[in-house]
């Protein structure tokens, strides 16, 4: 049989060009910089951008190119530009500062990134997020993001999973609100300045193509229900991640995959659906009516030592089990690492003990982080200066003191590396569309390490996009007219959707859809996938999809605020997604980062590439029979592929 | 077993319906449920039995995007302390309970649908001078300008919040002091905050009346019902930072 008919899928040609220069590494961002084309300041004032998304990617970009002098017009689904999701971010912010003085440096931030991606980012890309990186916290600071400092004025960091320098910047657990409310707050600026148009309370259902370029989004007023055209020369994703497509997740509950999904439709490729990441950290679930999973930041492995019962059935309270009849297995397992071990690999072994039955709490489905060492070497206050917020958080939800008695964790899903493939400007497959921060896909590669999202969406906000969008709309006063074909098709894809979903009126909510299939892809598309379970999961939800366009039901009118239509539109979506994501898993045979064969591993269960078969880019193209995919090859000049250790 | 409890829901069309008190049973709710989830629980069933959930606003859940927000039982957020409405758990309420549900009432928030309100007056504060200008690639490095960490840590106190909106809420007034106050406080202390400091002041205070939301008479119902604990004393240093920019 062929590939296709074994894994439902075509291949087209291979990507050949990415459009990062060539020559030294180093160089690269900044001959790009000077080879992009510049856009004259008088037809600026002419050119018109739409952001969509007002996370840290989003927010930072419309309010850059704004400063810039073009025509924005950013859009989001919240009452207000400042709450997207970058906002719950704890832990921290990458940089390549070295104010420690600790041997830090550029190559080494991309260095780590490389090897913490398992070798499936570019390296181009990467290199030029480890130099961009130092700029942010200038940027940040000057902009008031009050980051934790120490007496002798300076800024603090601290260590994180993944990495032996201390480079992380932080703002005590909230670090991500800071740096939110920093590019807000520069948002706000361009909005009275008059350069941003600020839509809120709008949900972007699709692309309008025309002539092959970009050139606008079918939008829902929210409030009102009407379907809006919005029209421009350069149309920016910043969308954020599809982790929802689980249901149960770390994200925020609006967060979708509708807009880049739609942007596939229409011929975005997607690349590397698959690799999603868990988080080896989440408070566990507490019963059947769970709406969303809390994360705790990584920051607390810092100070805090994982731990099972050796034996188990263990059931005895924490305290009641003596030191020696413990099993501190991340730095059992790991010692040079310990408990910072990279996000994957720590979420697997919380899976593996908990599979061996030694798991804690409710259903066995937890471990214990324990901070009572910390306290003794630090002192309780010491612990509630650096922790205060997230220890509050954890009560507040368990009930439990976790100064009294260990915090339960468990894995969960957190962020999503794929998504929309881009080339080393941030452009799509369809000209005019630029997708930044975690709606791409590029520079995590398999695996993202901690605090490294705020500093990609930053980077690509403030510094990349601004720049590399300029070499395409140098061109922009020469493009057509927009074609008003395209646009009624759109919009009438748009309204036939909504009239669908709210005719079909059937015995199901579509939550309750959405439940079941995140649960599907958490149990066959999850932290350990099988050819077995993916092929069940490919069975199911072909099903499972048809049913819900023929059970759900809809409440209400397409007019004026129907909360529930908007989550039924998005969970159609998700079944698509759902349905790419096992057909990647399923043809990406090797294990690698966050995407976890359990037909390749090694003899100590550790992941297990395959990289004379697998070291490429898997970009999907959509289309009506099936998808086609096209292999970006991934060559490593300055990092060289091993295998990644952390004993 | 799980708890019994009756819900007084004020439901309103959009903003020019009148808007009413609507009264729903929910059965069987779990002490470890959020606030959220229970409300989750009861639209589900108000859309199988063919009824129009109950519109609100959330997102993240997690208690910082400071989307959601409700007057439960009379106070902004409910009782519990420094909690949002989606960290809220049932756990704190008796089994049997008649619990009240409202929106933010207040002039410049009107109702859009039930339990959701128009929070945009807030962004236009922000938008009157809530920032330092300072253009993307303009900066100089971080360590440039040494913050002493008392000023950086309270700056980051009164920079926590979120922009709820439950102290216009709770204040008898109807006044956004607390919010505005909040910014000019968290930018004021920076010295990277100090040129645009009088402007800032000036031009948010003058937003604020201008939106409609009413003036501070101390009454500190504010820093009570704010999640994040933004102390009263941020007022007074706008009212501070006010005065010396107006003279």
């Amino acid at each position: 049989m062929s590939e296709q008919e074994t894994h439902g899928y075509k291949v087209g040609e291979p990507i050949k060009d990415t459009k990062a220069p060539e020559g030294p590494i180093e160089g690269r961002w900044d001959k790009r910089r000077f080879s992009a084309k510049l856009v004259n300041p008088a037809n600026k004032r002419k050119i018109n951008v739409i952001v969509v998304g007002t996370g840290l990617a989003g927010g930072s970009a419309a309010a850059t190119l704004g400063e810039l002098g073009y025509k924005v017009k950013s859009f989001c689904y919240q009452d207000s530009p400042r709450r997207a999701h970058s906002i719950a971010a704890q832990g921290g912010i990458n940089a390549a500062k070295n104010y420690r003085g600790d041997g830090d440096s550029i190559y080494r931030l991309f260095y780590d990134t490389v090897k913490g991606g398992d070798f499936r980012a570019r390296e181009s890309n990467v290199y030029r997020l480890a130099q961009v990186s130092v700029n942010i916290i200038d940027q940040a600071v000057a902009q008031g993001v009050p980051f934790a400092r120490e007496y002798g004025g300076l800024l603090d960091t601290r260590s994180f999973g993944g990495a032996q320098v201390s480079r992380t910047f932080y703002a005590r657990g909230q670090t991500g609100q800071q740096l939110l409310l920093g590019a807000y707050s520069a948002l706000e600026r361009q909005i009275a300045a008059g350069t941003v148009e600020m839509h809120t309370r709008h949900e972007m259902l699709d692309v309008v193509v025309s002539d092959g370029r970009a050139r606008g989004v079918i939008v829902r007023d929210m409030v009102t229900g009407e379907i809006e055209t919005h029209l421009a020369d350069a149309v920016v994703l910043a969308t954020g991640g599809y982790g929802n497509v689980f249901f149960l997740s770390t994200n925020a509950k609006g967060c979708n995959t509708t807009a880049i999904w739609r942007a596939h439709q229409r011929g975005a490729m997607f690349a590397n659906p698959c690799y999603t990441q868990i988080h080896p950290t989440c408070i566990p679930v507490s019963g059947d009516y769970q709406s969303k999973l809390t994360l705790m930041s990584e920051s607390l492995r810092n100070d805090g030592r994982v731990w099972v019962p050796l034996a188990k059935g263990d059931a005895r309270k924490p305290a009641d089990i003596p030191e020696d009849e413990r099993d501190y297995y991340l730095e059992r397992i790991y010692p040079a690492f310990g408990n910072l071990v990279p996000r994957d690999i720590a979420s697997r072994a919380a899976k593996n003990v908990c599979d061996e039955g030694r798991g804690v709490g409710p259903g066995g489905l937890g471990v214990y982080l324990d901070f009572a060492d910390a306290i003794t070497r630090l002192g309780r206050d010491a612990v509630e200066k650096k922790y205060g917020n997230l220890f509050e958080m954890y009560e507040r939800i368990t009930g439990e003191n976790p100064y009294e008695a260990p915090m339960r964790i468990y894995p969960a899903v957190h962020y999503t590396m794929g998504g929309l493939w881009v080339d080393y400007d941030l452009q799509s497959t369809i000209p005019g569309l630029f997708v930044i921060g975690e709606a791409n896909f590029s520079d995590h590669g398999a695996n993202r390490l901690g605090a490294s999202a705020l500093m990609q969406g930053l980077a690509d906000g403030y510094f990349v996009l601004p720049t590399t969008i300029g070499d395409y709309l140098a061109g922009a006063t020469a493009f057509d007219e927009v074609d008003e074909e395209a646009v009624t098709q759109a919009r009438e894809a748009v309204q036939q959707k909504i009239d669908k979903l709210l005719s079909v009126n059937g015995t199901r909510t579509a939550d309750s859809y959405h439940r079941e299939l995140g649960k599907l892809m958490w149990d066959y598309c999850g932290m350990e996938r099988t050819e077995e379970s993916l092929r069940k999961a490919l069975e199911r939800i072909p099903e499972l999809r048809e049913e819900f366009w023929n059970n759900v039901k809809v409440p209400g009118d397409p007019e004026g605020l129907n909360q529930a239509l908007e989550r039924a539109g998005r969970v159609a979506d998700f079944f698509d997604l759902a349905e790419l994501m096992c057909i990647d898993a399923l043809h990406r045979t090797e294990s690698c980062g966050g995407h976890f064969r359990a037909e390749s591993q090694d003899q100590d269960g550790e992941a297990l590439r395959d990289d004379d078969n697998f070291a490429y880019v898997a970009a999907w193209e959509w289309g009506e029979d099936g998808p086609t995919l096209h292999k970006e090859v991934l060559d490593y000049e300055y990092v060289k592929m091993t295998q990644r250790s952390y004993k | 077993m799980g708890m019994n409890l009756t819900l007084k829901v004020w439901r309103q069309n959009g903003s020019s319906d009148e808007g009413r008190m609507v009264t729903y049973k929910v059965e069987d709710v779990s002490p470890d449920m959020s606030f959220l989830e229970m409300l989750d629980v009861l639209n589900e069933r108000l859309i199988l039995e063919g009824d129009d959930p109950v519109a609100f606003d959330h997102d993240c859940r997690e208690g910082i995007c400071g989307m959601c927000g409700m007057v439960i039982n009379g106070v902004a957020h409910g009782e519990q302390r420094a909690t949002t409405t989606c960290q809220l758990h049932m756990r704190h309420f008796e089994d049997g309970a008649e619990i009240t549900i409202e929106p933010w009432r207040a002039a410049p928030f009107p109702v859009v649908k039930d339990l959701v309100v128009d929070r945009s007056a807030f962004d236009r504060i922000i938008q009157a001078g809530g920032f330092i200008s300072v253009p993307a690639g303009s900066a100089p490095d971080a360590h440039s300008v040494p913050v002493k960490k008392d000023d950086a840590d309270a700056a980051f106190d009164a920079a926590t919040c979120i922009g709820c909106g439950a102290c216009v809420a709770a204040c008898p007034n109807g006044s956004a002091s607390l919010f505005t106050a909040a910014k000019i406080t968290h930018l004021g202390l920076l010295p990277q905050g100090q040129p645009e400091r009088d402007s800032r002041a000036k031009a948010m205070v003058e937003q604020m009346d201008m939106e409609g939301f009413g003036g501070c008479t101390n009454t500190g119902e504010c820093t009570a019902v704010c999640p994040k604990g933004i102390p009263l004393d941020t007022i007074a240093r706008m009212n501070a930072d006010y005065l010396k920019a107006s003279k």
